[in-house]
């Protein structure tokens, strides 16, 4: 049997995420213009703060699908795990997409320390100053951990590392699809470990950086492990349901029912650790109920109008999969595992939106063009871009050293 | 069909063969002990019964015999309380967990660390047993029909949480253990000669028959009870952490720990698993079973539990630090720097600083050097769970509070007591258990074993 090993990106796959971009940037340059910010705000005061805040809400959360599949596959030469080798051209294309979507997301906070917009109040140099009426002595504590170049030096230092770290990888497998051997496959589980260290400790300062700090006065220690179980849910469910387009459409016919179950288990699992986080989380916060901390959740709970929205993503989140993929059967079933990976993953946007919001825009402002255009133009850009690279490399690793136990495998 | 790739080391070395695997699994239960088990043993029992006068000291006289005064109000019983439950967590991890993921080589050693699981946790519950001032009493923290007055069961605290997190991990890691043992109880009494000895594992295995239909409902239970216990192995570490992190107080209010919590209790699980299993297979002759490759993949889990540990005590140190609160900057200087800095420093060295030696392939596969780190880990992890305790309750908001903690001698011995306790049951289940699933070990025989990996493909 001759496997169908060369993927073609079909034209209307292709129209569909242009359409997507399209219609993403016309909402996302109509929410720009329509944007007068708050009633009664004098002009030329306003920063368009809703429009940025969205902007950094795509730009994490898709940066995040990009870098979840990048630990992805590390963890699995780490781990070494077998049955992924049959789709492993997948989640490292996945993986390719923090190459385009990281620097967009320097860029986006970029634009904050040139005071383009206000979404960090830290970013401030007046809240520094004591002579300033926005003294704030609270950050002006922490004016070291937050000085430009030390920042700068931890956002593109950690960027450059993980995008390094993925670079190398992909091209290492693409590389042993030529020479075979296992040479190649022994330097990628080196690097990995080495880039798992790394993700373990600066995946939670990045997390601290980018997101938490947004909330300057506020602090908790899950924070970082939190975020991060939000962006490897994510990269899971990306990976699924392009494993299950591609089978669909007659590829990856090495694939077989026990590999499904297995990425279906992944969904399953990681979306109960995110549950565990999300409720230790909040539990202690709520329980212990000291004023620094428990504004977080008054913001997002009392005052801001995000009470139904705040619950609806935890409860989806968690019970979703827990109710529709607990059983064997409904990891085997394609229209299960899309139907709960396409709501978990507009759920897991919208923790980060719940992250963001509160803390940049205040009151609750729905979901609106602001919110839909960005979403719509990244996905559109995700999908251009991912399935492009799919193109690029024979969809099975020939050479990988577990590529028949792959191909063998049932459970 | 299975096809397992070369470059997988194997996982049973040597000659082998099902008749094989019975005979080196059942030998310590035909066999006569040596010497050395029996100094160990009755070195175990004294301690035991050392511990077990205290104990009664303690109930006939009062915990006012324990080192724990006003200020310090919980000090070794809770510290040692964490530590055997942590301690337990390894046994769950590799029955459960691993099983989950089909990780062959947990079959060599989830029959021991499931017996240290249940062992340990029995003498974690000496301690929360103890600690309530009147021990007779205990029962009144289930929620019985109200004959006593006003009193109630309060669902609001995390120790009534601990009371039925715990006492769920231990029946159902007591049922999970059980289940496993039932085929190998089968295979003792179809060897034993002695009437006694047949009746006794006759019982025991509940009249195995080993038909198809048998070995159906065995892996669909144990499949079950996996599920059952993968959320416990997060659960039970987690409550406990919030007997500390639903309070109020600098130090035990963080948010992170419950999952770094779970992730100290396998890391010294997994400790306690090297320093049990480095003994055994040497003085058991199982070191064709448990091999240097099993040694490493365990080193592994040590790293990587170590280092998320390590990433959460710098996180708390940051926290401190960066929210700006002053009680919670106090507590890690205090910490750190404090009358109870040795117990700090020591923490961080063993617990952070030395399992990274194990980055070194040399390191992690020799045997002398893992049997050491085994031990300086669990050091390092009781000293993790005073530091939490102690020096916080040494010194919080009001110094006029603050005093000195230092253990009596009744202290000593109850916690000594339990290590007896614990060895004298492991020994005495190395005698009649069968000490490795050797069911599961004959379904990997022909896939992972040196000797079928190296045949010709055309004799499988």
């Amino acid at each position: 049997m001759q496997l169908n090993l060369t993927y073609t990106f079909p034209s209307k796959l292709k129209t569909t995420s242009f359409v997507l971009m399209g219609l993403g940037l016309l909402l996302t340059i109509l929410a720009f213009v329509f944007d007068h910010g708050p009633e009664g705000a004098a002009h030329g005061e306003y920063n368009h703060t809703h429009f940025w805040a969205n902007i950094l809400i795509c730009a994490f959360f898709f940066m995040g699908i990009g870098l979840g599949a990048t630990f992805f596959m590390a963890l699995k030469y780490a781990s070494e795990a077998h049955y992924t080798a049959a789709f492993k051209r997948v989640y490292e294309a996945v993986s390719d997409w923090l190459w385009i979507a990281g620097p967009i997301l320097v860029l986006v906070i970029l634009l904050g320390q040139f005071h383009v917009h206000h979404l960090y109040h830290w970013m401030d140099p007046s809240v520094y100053d004591t002579a300033s009426p926005h003294f704030d002595n609270k950050i002006a504590a922490k004016e070291g951990y937050f000085t430009p170049w030390f920042f700068w030096l931890r956002t593109a230092g950690f960027m450059f590392v993980w995008m390094w770290c993925q670079r190398t990888l992909r091209n290492r497998s693409l590389l042993e699809d030529q020479a075979g051997g296992t040479l190649n496959h022994f330097k990628n589980v080196k690097t990995s470990a080495i880039f798992l260290v790394f993700f373990g400790f600066t995946s939670s300062v990045a997390a601290w950086d980018w997101l938490m700090s947004l909330d300057v006065h506020w602090f908790s220690t899950m924070f970082g492990w939190y975020v991060f179980s939000g962006i490897w849910i994510s990269a899971m469910i990306a990976t699924l349901v392009i494993v299950l387009y591609l089978k669909d459409n007659g590829y990856l016919e090495h694939v077989n029912e026990s590999h499904i179950h297995d990425l279906g288990k992944w969904m399953f699992a990681i979306s109960f650790l995110w549950s565990y986080l999300f409720f230790c989380q909040f539990m202690l916060i709520w329980y212990a109920n000291i004023p620094e901390e428990v504004t977080y959740f008054q913001n997002r709970l009392e005052t801001n109008g995000y009470k139904f929205m705040f619950w609806l993503v935890f409860f989806v989140n968690f019970a979703l999969p827990m109710l529709f993929l607990m059983s064997r059967d409904a990891k085997r079933n394609r229209r299960f595992l899309i139907t709960v990976g396409f709501i978990i993953f507009i759920f897991h946007w919208l923790d980060i939106y719940m992250i963001v919001m509160p803390s940049t825009v205040g009151r609750n402002p729905g979901i609106g063009i602001f919110e839909i255009g960005p979403f719509l133009l990244f996905l559109g850009g995700f999908i251009y871009f991912v399935m492009g690279k799919l193109t690029k490399a024979p969809l099975l690793p020939v050479n990988h050293p577990y590529i028949e136990e792959s191909k063998h495998h049932s459970i | 069909m299975h096809k397992e790739a070369a470059i997988r080391e194997p996982l049973i070395l040597g000659e082998v063969s099902y008749k094989k695997i019975s005979d080196d699994i059942s030998r310590p239960i035909f066999g006569k002990a040596n010497k050395y088990w029996w100094i160990l043993f009755i070195t175990s029992v004294i301690l035991f019964m050392w511990g077990i006068s205290c104990l009664a000291y303690t109930i006939g006289t009062g915990i006012g015999v324990w080192g724990s005064n006003n200020g310090v109000d919980w000090a070794w019983d809770i510290t040692n309380f964490v530590w055997w439950i942590g301690i337990g967590h390894a046994g769950t991890l590799i029955s459960a967990v691993l099983l989950l993921f089909r990780q062959k080589w947990r079959m060599a050693i989830n029959r021991s660390s499931e017996a240290m699981t249940i062992f340990a946790v029995m003498c974690a519950a000496i301690f929360v047993v103890l600690h309530t001032g009147r021990p007779w009493l205990d029962y009144w923290l289930f929620p019985l029909p109200n004959q006593f007055g006003s009193l109630w069961a309060n669902f609001n605290s995390p120790l009534m949480w601990d009371v039925f997190a715990v006492s769920t991990y231990f029946s159902v890691s007591l049922v999970f253990w059980y289940i496993g043992l039932i085929p190998d109880f089968a295979m003792i009494r179809d060897r034993a000669v002695k009437p006694l000895m047949k009746r006794t594992y006759k019982y025991l295995s509940f009249g195995w028959s080993g038909r198809a239909k048998d070995w159906q409902r065995f892996e669909e239970v144990s499949l079950v009870l996996a599920g059952l216990s993968t959320p416990l192995v997060f659960s039970v570490h987690s409550i406990v952490s919030m007997d500390f992190a639903t309070s109020v107080l600098p130090g035990w209010h963080t948010t992170i720990f419950p999952p770094y919590f779970v992730a100290g209790a396998i890391f010294s699980g997994f400790a306690m698993v090297q320093t049990l299993m480095l003994i055994m297979r040497k003085v058991l002759n199982l070191e064709h079973y448990v091999t240097i490759k099993h040694i490493e993949y365990m080193n592994i889990v040590i790293i990587v539990t170590g280092s998320m540990v390590g990433v959460a005590y710098l996180t708390e140190l940051f926290m401190s630090w960066y929210s700006g609160v002053e009680y919670e900057q106090y507590c890690f200087l205090n910490r750190a720097t404090g009358p109870y800095w040795w117990a700090y420093w020591s923490m961080m060295t063993c617990n952070v600083i030395s399992p990274q030696l194990f980055w070194f392939k040399k390191l992690r596969t020799s045997l002398m050097f893992t049997f050491i780190l085994s031990i300086v880990v669990n050091i390092g992890m009781w000293f993790e769970r005073f530091v939490i305790i102690v020096p916080t309750l040494a010194r919080t908001f009001l110094p006029s509070t603050w005093n000195m903690y230092s253990p009596t001698f009744v202290d000593l011995g109850i916690y000594l007591g339990t290590i007896g306790m614990f060895f004298t049951f492991f020994l005495l289940f190395c005698r009649v258990f069968p000490v490795l699933a050797q069911a599961e070990l004959k379904t990997i025989m022909k896939s992972s074993s040196e000797k079928y990996k190296n045949m010709p493909a055309a004799h499988h």
